[in-house]
């Protein structure tokens, strides 16, 4: 390929590998989208040898695409080295942009996290009770491993990030413009979202049977109703994040008949995705004695879980504070 | 004398895979590992979650194969509250699961470990990749594997909303159905599935099984262990993919187990090592005695041969035809070859093709009665499916409100981990001699993996390149004095 291409490196922390199968289900477009830039490093591509990645000129790679959380050692050194050697970096993805579902471990730290792993599931068989080990004996060899870190981080809190390309995982389309407005150089200003600053609700086809004023006296889980494949969710009475998630998903849970959780990550005006959903439906709950909300309020089962299901490292909850919410 | 090889290859999905191998003072292999140095911790994170909002939290485990964990998770669910699907929404999910399978296994055959066979294994790295497969092939034919992975895909985002990470499943159901109008859409589809499965098959017999030096590679000692056997079954012991009991079959092929998915506790334990971060499942009622073969030894295998091992035939016509001429060309059953994964998994994706076509052309599909809900008090619950990997476990423990109190997953690639170690060291064994590693090593060192499709083996790496290796040799003093690279 040509140098004159700009180069593009795509990258893996903490994360699922849904991130490069959506590139990969650009289907026909990958071919343009290759033939346009030169990846020189793919989630694949890369060399683990960190001296082959350093010996690269500084901000000689034009885009790097990072994708997944940031929660062992290896990954945060990976990060800085590719900030170094980039003049833009994208948080692809959810994970990389808020902290995604992997973030719900937040809820616990290492040890514990550990003592399920290796120690209490059912079906482990650990007798002399071992844990993997940032340095092992075998046979007289040693053998290292990454350190696991207590807690999950966001990219953007180990390093400084240009763009985020938010969903889980995110939307063809959101990709082919993100990709095209690097190569013809119209980018958005440094830390926008490469999203519609829109509400899921605004996008959604079922915004019209949103009633006037929405009202919820009984909170349902997905499980226990026929769910309306026509009508809003909150209005059927199931919890749906739609009202403080960014659209660009092209809502396609809603589409599969299930409510919003999030994904996309809250809008620019909002700055905590969670909170802003519980001031929504706080409003919405229809109570007015106190028991009635208290038991309203009960019904939720998962809060934490469900209104910070993909944002819980980035949230204002932060470790410190987690312990109340739960 | 060299006593130390690090192989690196950049893999995905649990991190990095990394092979150390050891040699002893003659300078043969003495030891062999993969470590896996990355952990989630989703068996933590989901106490406290809703066990109905699992098949939409753990196809995180797996943006590869994230319809599997969704349905393990729904099939949990279902047992969680004691619920059945309805026939239609049995019907629904069955239909995304063998779309899920024929694209699944298509993309591996021609995008990960198809290039080894369609390119050629001496083939120059840069060529091994799919786009080698394309130049080989012709771009025509590329097109059409491009075209029929995005259409199959097309079905499982309609029913379940997105390809990756599927959000249908419910306990008792799924949220949408399929109209008529779809149903004839993607029937058209599913019997293009059947002919591209059968064209993969055709591709498979022209460039592998006509040439001597691949038949011979398929059936070297250096790619074969021999090992228990887990696969999913139907009621006539054919290879099952989203619904069965679990059968195993010991190293020469006599049915050493069968049980029903709830039960898997009496049969698969899982042992911890210090040096990598995934445990290593096996056969209880043999016991773990490490990473050796045979009859004594509870290292069992998972994923497409195995299933062909551990079943007695195919559910369709067309399939069953290619299985017994797999065991017919390989010499019976069971096949230990290692390589012989490449040509199950094609079999399996025809099976899937095929029974796509069927659920299509059945009636029912079209049904609306979509869910049954819940009424019992939820307590625990397990469910297996067969990922494109291998036997997938999903198990529960839940409050009576259906909050996680404890979760068990034993997820498909790790069924391998223990078969995946000795096939490496099997390979090195046979490539390294007397401190001599030959350049060759890099290409049988991934050869022996890839068959398995590790989940760092998704499609995504083959695409812009071969899987880059690094091997440093050191002395005794711990310097490095050669490497062989591959980039």
């Amino acid at each position: 390929m040509s140098d004159a291409k700009p180069k593009v490196a795509f990258y893996w922390c903490s994360s699922c590998g849904g991130c490069e199968e959506s590139i990969v289900d650009l289907a026909e477009d990958i071919l343009k989208v290759v033939a346009a830039v030169d990846i020189v490093y793919w989630p694949v591509a890369l060399d683990f040898k960190k001296k082959d990645v350093e010996a690269m000129p500084d901000k000689s790679i034009a885009v790097s695409f990072i994708n997944g959380a940031i929660r062992m050692s290896e990954q945060e050194e990976m990060a800085h080295l590719l900030r170094r050697k980039s003049q833009l970096v994208v948080a692809h993805g959810a994970c990389a942009h808020l902290g995604g579902i992997p973030g719900l471990a937040n809820f616990w730290n290492k040890s514990t996290i550990f003592r399920t792993a290796y120690h209490t599931t059912v079906s482990t068989d650990n007798p002399a009770g071992l844990e993997p080990q940032p340095k092992t004996l075998l046979d007289g060899h040693e053998l290292t491993l990454p350190e696991f870190w207590d807690t999950v981080y966001p990219l953007d809190a180990i390093i400084d990030v240009d763009y985020y390309l938010p969903g889980c995982a995110p939307h063809r389309d959101l990709i082919l413009n993100a990709v095209t407005a690097i190569l013809e150089g119209k980018l958005p200003p440094k830390g926008a979202v490469l999203a519609p600053n829109k509400s899921c609700c605004d996008e959604c086809d079922r915004n019209e049977t949103k009633p006037e004023k929405m009202t919820i006296k009984e909170i349902k889980r997905p499980y226990e109703v026929l769910l309306d494949p026509k009508t809003c969710f909150l209005a059927q009475g199931v919890i749906c994040m739609g009202p403080a998630t960014r659209s660009g998903c092209g809502e396609r849970c809603i589409e599969g008949n299930m409510p919003c959780r999030g994904c996309m990550g809250p809008t620019d005006q909002v700055y905590d995705q969670g909170a802003k959903f519980l001031s929504a439906f706080a409003s919405i709950l229809d109570a007015s004695e106190e028991k009635d909300v208290e038991r309203l309020v009960d019904s939720i089962v998962d809060p934490a879980g469900t209104f910070y299901r993909f944002s819980l490292p980035s949230s204002i909850l932060k470790r410190k504070k987690l312990e109340a919410v739960r | 004398m060299t006593r130390r090889i690090t192989i690196d290859p950049i893999t995905r999905l649990e991190g990095h895979g990394k092979i150390e191998i050891f040699l002893d003072d003659h300078g043969d292999v003495e030891r062999a590992i993969l470590q896996v140095p990355e952990l989630r911790g989703f068996e933590q994170f989901a106490v406290g979650r809703p066990v109905e909002e699992m098949p939409r939290i753990t196809p995180r485990i797996c943006g590869v194969c994230p319809t599997a964990h969704h349905m393990a998770a729904t099939k949990a669910a279902d047992a969680v509250f004691g619920v059945e699907p309805t026939s239609t929404a049995r019907k629904i999910r069955e239909l995304i699961y063998n779309a899920f399978f024929m694209e699944d296994h298509t993309l591996h055959f021609f995008f990960l470990g198809g290039p080894d066979f369609v390119v050629g294994p001496q083939a120059p790295a840069a060529e091994r990749n799919i786009l080698g497969v394309i130049g080989k092939v012709g771009l025509e034919i590329g097109g059409k594997v491009i075209r029929i992975r995005a259409d199959v895909r097309e079905i499982m985002a309609y029913l379940a909303g997105k390809a990756i990470h599927p959000v249908c499943g419910l306990p008792g159901g799924v949220a949408k159905g399929l109209d008529e109008e779809h149903r004839v859409t993607f029937l058209k589809t599913a019997k293009d599935a059947v002919e591209f499965a059968e064209f993969a098959l055709q591709i498979f017999a022209d460039v592998v099984l006509k040439n001597q030096t691949y038949v011979d590679i398929v059936v070297g000692e250096a790619y074969k262990i021999k090992t228990y056997y887990m696969g999913m079954v139907n009621e006539r012991n054919q290879v099952e993919f989203y619904d069965g009991d679990l059968r195993v079959v010991d190293p020469d092929g006599r049915e050493f187990a069968k049980f029903k998915p709830a039960d898997y506790l009496e049969h698969i334990a899982e042992h911890v090592e210090p040096w990598t971060y995934v445990k290593f499942p096996f056969l209880k009622k043999v016991g773990w005695k490490g990473f050796v073969e045979g009859n004594d030894s509870g290292v069992y295998r998972v994923a497409p041969l195995a299933r062909l091992n551990a079943a007695e035939g195919m559910q369709t016509p067309r399939a069953q035809k290619h299985y017994d001429h797999m065991y017919a060309v390989l010499g019976g059953k069971p096949v230990h070859n290692t390589l012989a994964f490449h040509w199950a998994r094609l079999i399996e994706a025809l099976q899937a093709a095929e029974s796509m076509v069927a659920l299509l052309e059945d009636s029912e599909i079209t049904g609306t009665d979509l869910r049954r809900i819940p009424t019992r008090i939820p307590t625990e619950g397990v469910g297996i499916v067969e990922a494109p990997r291998g036997v997938l476990i999903h198990h529960y423990k839940t409050d009576e409100r259906g909050l996680i109190t404890a979760a068990n997953l034993i997820v498909a690639t790790i069924g391998n981990a223990a078969a995946i170690n000795m096939s490496i060291e099997k390979a090195a064994k046979a490539f390294i001699k007397g401190g001599q590693v030959s350049e060759g090593l890099l290409n049988m060192a991934e050869m022996a993996f890839r068959p398995y499709d590790p989940c760092h083996g998704c499609g995504t790496h083959a695409w812009p390149g071969a899987m880059p290796l690094t091997i440093n040799i050191y002395n005794r003093s711990g310097e490095r004095i050669r490497q062989l690279r591959r980039s």
